[in-house]
């Protein structure tokens, strides 16, 4: 039905702006991680020195877990913040689910910027929270480990991707067909039963696909740790941000930023794996 | 007369689940409500509680003529970046439903990158293009960032409309005389307006509130978030509350159109998004 | 087939398993069940007959326990049913789109009921292995659901219904996803199956040849009300109500008036016992014959009449006889060649039942204009 020129049209120039605008920036990055500097200058001497240095520098090393760990913890909290409210919307929430749905989208769209900037403001040795702690007479000092601290990062973000966690496994669970429910009441599992036996397995894709976005996307914040997290919860791309600014050196930047492209297309297709396996059509 | 026959779901109510629920629910909103509090306190943003009542910070606001400048600043580079990703996304999804080529599997995985990697990479990607390229980093820059990361956005929504339109009628217009480019304008244009209206007001708003990949790429001139962004390295003031109060009420009145949109246009809900990483 | 692995625990057919004691249901403003009585006996097939909204479906939830009754209860043996949750009802269900587990084999579907219950894993694989073989599909049992067709996943769903041992299979409509050839072997398996294991089966269906086909009784329901309960020769010869005459199989309604012991339908007139007053008559289309020399005079209607349509279909044709002053029948006669112009007919007196009028504001139309 399509002609060959009605085809080249419409894909020749987004694959060409493609090509230039992404695949080509994408290869730069690739390329200046084999590079080195050298007395303030680029040396495009092909080696893999700077990928030597993560692995050994235990300064690298020790960012690396804590970013791991950071956005460990990120996934976790997100599920157990939005899995039990996507089940009580989708099983519990009767008429009022639509507008409640709505409810919980509406904070995605509201700036990440902004929403980090209300933890700041709240956490803070001055922040709303140590003035309510202090009104209340809980406290007399204020709490400094509340701001400037992983604590805070692992909260921002959590605070963040919540809802980004909710979406997926509200739709996997929306996806249940409500008889398959009923069968498993019928054959004698009580609510319990049926929970575990036939909605959680059947959600698991949801559970996965939303972890995956919340890892992934913690992995490679810099803002959270700049906005909240102080010194001790810098990340690694903060390193890659400092590398790209004021401590020049741009190939063992790009060597982290490839590190990182590499851990996410791996949680990414170890995922994609996972949910194949989990996914019955 | 037909009967819903999907039961009062035979869970009974649990107590604990939906208190839960709003634990959660105070948890995702309570930050945001502080926010909007304070930006009416005369004292600052923090403290407890907020006693005096007062306009003035958004007065200062007002008067604040860098932030306005930066305002127009993002407006300008979020409608350049609607065009430019609508345009390109619209022929991406076309290719990516109706044409095989070669290399089609990695194209589709190309595009989509920008949404699935974290945005300090696509960020300094482009820095590293633009020096190579011997650019000037400035608002162009930011809206060639922009533009090229939001065409991912702009393909997935766009395929998904696709998928939802009629072959026939396409077939049909054919059928009936009408050649290739006029069938484009007459039938598929007008059927997916609504997937259009919907991605743009989604490209808009991300554009609008971009701050890692546009950390690299700005220029002399700021856009909306960064120059919030420098203000906070130089100390908090309520104004931010202020403005960021302004932000959330935005953003909320373009979500309820978005969604009015996207419920017209019986496409399914943003986890699709999500779904076709 | 030993009945030792799956039967019920009373063996008697007549004995009352369930019984509905004026039940009734309504969603919001809407009232779907009004006052159900019916009791249901061990080992029997009874089926729920009726159109969409006529409350067959959701009598089979609350039997199930998926709705509470807004009045009444439910009673199997001597216990009350309604009270219980639906995972303690020694009752199960054959679901429509047979909602078996698509994350789980077919083997695993079937165990589930027992597994739930901790059965030992032994007694479990004999019992899967055992109720597989009664519904023919032992070679699938490590398939997923998804890979079979849906002949094939309605036998599954049979077996993982019965393996439980309940004392009341309730089936919803499960043969209507199927085509028709297919339907009708599976019709003759399930009843086949039924006869073997002697559990009692509420079947629900719009289709009236199915019931026929396949129960003991039928209970046929219209607009949340049981209109007749009977076996399938009583309904079909003695039909209660125009509404039932109408919806089973077809037939003539006659609207006359009884006076001095003389029924006056249009030009037809007959004996009768019955007191004066207005009546309404349903003579089936195969009662009503060509007139023969032979045919005796008393305790038969004859009358004249002009064909005015001639329906073939192999076996039978179907005749419209205009008989004047407004009035038309239907016959259906072997067949016998093209025919025309006016006739003598005839039919037995007896073959013109009596029915009362349905009740409130449902239509009584022809039957072919009646929704599905």
């Amino acid at each position: 039905m399509y002609s060959r020129a009605y085809k080249t049209v419409i894909a020749a120039p987004p694959l060409l702006w493609v090509c230039l605008f992404l695949l080509l920036p994408y290869a730069l990055m690739l390329a200046h991680s084999f590079w080195i500097v050298r007395d303030g200058f680029l040396v495009h001497n092909w080696n893999l020195q700077n990928y030597r240095a993560l692995f050994t520098n235990p300064l690298y090393v020790q960012v690396f877990l804590r970013t791991a760990r950071i956005a460990a913890s990120v996934t976790l909290c997100s599920m157990l913040l939005g899995y039990p409210l996507a089940y009580y919307l989708s099983f519990h929430a009767g008429p009022r689910k639509e507008v409640l749905y709505q409810l919980v989208i509406v904070p995605l769209w509201v700036s990440y910027l902004v929403r980090g900037y209300a933890w700041k403001t709240i956490l803070g040795s001055d922040g709303v929270l140590n003035g309510l702690l202090q009104y209340l007479h809980i406290t007399r000092e204020p709490v400094s480990f509340f701001l400037y601290s992983p604590f805070a990062v692992v909260l921002m973000l959590t605070h963040i991707y919540t809802p980004f966690v909710f979406l997926p496994i509200y739709a996997a669970l929306e996806h249940i067909p409500r008889p398959l429910i009923e069968a498993s009441q019928d054959l004698g599992a009580d609510r319990r039963a049926t929970f575990l036996r036939v909605i959680l397995p059947l959600s698991i894709p949801g559970l996965l696909s939303g972890a995956t976005f919340a890892f992934v996307l913690s992995v490679g914040d810099f803002l959270a740790p700049l906005l909240v997290g102080g010194p001790s919860a810098t990340m690694l791309a903060n390193i890659v941000q400092s590398l790209f600014g004021a401590a020049y050196d741009w190939p063992l930047g790009a060597a982290i930023s490839v590190s990182i492209v590499l851990i996410t297309i791996s949680v990414l297709f170890l995922t994609e794996r996972l949910e194949k396996r989990w996914s019955f059509r | 007369m037909v009967l819903p026959v999907t039961s009062a779901n035979p869970q009974r109510r649990s107590p604990l689940l939906a208190a839960y629920a709003v634990l959660v629910f105070a948890f995702i909103y309570l930050p945001i409500v502080v926010l909007i509090v304070y930006s009416f306190n005369r004292d600052g943003v923090g403290g407890f509680p907020p006693r005096h009542f007062t306009l003035a910070w958004y007065r200062q606001l007002f008067a604040d003529s860098a932030i306005w400048d930066s305002i127009v600043n993002s407006l300008i580079v979020a409608a350049a970046s609607v065009a430019l990703s609508l345009t390109l996304g619209l022929l991406a999804a076309l290719a990516l439903d109706r044409a095989s080529f070669p290399g089609k599997a990695l194209f589709r995985r190309l595009v989509l990158l920008p949404l699935i990697l974290p945005g300090i990479i696509t960020g300094l990607s482009l820095l590293m293009f633009a020096v190579f390229a011997g650019m000037q980093l400035s608002l162009f820059s930011v809206f060639l960032g922009h533009g090229t990361a939001l065409i991912s956005v702009a393909t997935t929504e766009l395929f998904a409309g696709l998928q939802k339109l009629d072959r026939a009628q396409e077939e049909a217009s054919l059928d009936l005389g009408a050649t290739p480019w006029q069938t484009f304008w007459r039938i598929t244009l007008p059927n997916l307006k609504l997937s259009l209206i919907a991605a743009g007001l989604l490209i808009f708003t991300l554009s609008m509130d971009e701050i890692a990949v546009t950390f690299f790429l700005i220029g002399r001139d700021n856009t909306l978030p960064l120059e919030i962004w420098g203000r906070l390295r130089r100390g908090i003031t309520p104004e931010i509350n202020a403005i960021s109060s302004l932000i959330v009420a935005v953003s909320v009145l373009l979500i309820v159109v978005w969604y009015r949109l996207r419920a017209r246009s019986v496409s399914s809900a943003p986890q699709e998004l999500l779904e076709n990483l | 087939m030993s009945g030792g692995a799956i039967s019920p625990d009373h063996a008697t057919l007549g004995d009352a398993l369930l019984e509905i004691r004026s039940v009734a249901k309504n969603f919001g403003a809407a009232c779907v069940l009004k006052n159900i009585s019916l009791q249901i006996a061990a080992g029997e097939f009874l089926t729920l007959l009726g159109e969409s909204g006529s409350g067959k479906t959701t009598l089979l939830r609350l039997i199930a326990g998926f709705e509470q009754p807004t009045s009444g209860e439910i009673w199997i043996g001597n216990e009350r049913l309604d009270s219980l949750p639906p995972y303690k009802r020694r009752v199960n269900t054959v679901f429509q789109n047979y909602a078996l587990f698509p994350h789980l084999s077919v083997r695993e579907n079937v165990a589930y009921g027992p597994r739930v219950k901790s059965a030992p894993k032994a007694e479990i694989a004999a019992r899967v292995e055992e109720v597989l073989r009664m519904v023919k599909m032992n070679s699938f049992a490590d398939a997923r659901p998804g890979t079979l067709s849906g002949g094939q996943q309605q036998r599954i769903a049979l077996a993982r219904a019965l393996i439980n041992r309940p004392r009341l299979l309730l089936l919803d409509e499960p043969l209507s996803a199927l085509d028709a050839n297919l339907r009708k072997q599976m019709q003759s398996e399930l009843k086949a199956l039924q006869r073997e294991i002697g559990i009692a089966f509420l079947f629900v269906t719009h289709d009236q040849d199915e019931a026929m086909a396949l129960s003991d009784r039928i209970a046929l329901l219209r607009g949340g009300s049981l209109e007749q309960v009977a076996s399938p020769r009583d309904i079909y010869s003695r039909p209660a109500t125009a509404y039932t005459a109408e919806f089973i199989g077809q037939t003539n309604l006659l609207r006359g008036e009884i006076n001095n012991g003389v029924v006056r339908c249009g030009r037809l007139q007959w004996k009768t016992s019955e007191a004066n007053g207005p009546a309404l008559f349903s003579v089936r289309p195969e009662a009503i014959h060509l007139a023969g020399s032979e045919d005796d005079a008393t305790g038969v209607v004859r009358f004249r009449g002009t064909i005015r349509q001639q329906i073939y279909s192999g076996a039978s044709e179907l005749l419209e006889i205009d008989c004047g002053e407004n009035q038309s029948l239907r016959a259906r006669i072997p067949a016998s060649g093209p025919l025309t112009g006016a006739h003598e007919f005839v039919f037995s007196t007896r073959d013109a039942v009596r029915v009362t009028e349905s009740s409130d504001a449902h239509e009584l139309g022809r039957k072919d204009h009646e929704p599905q």
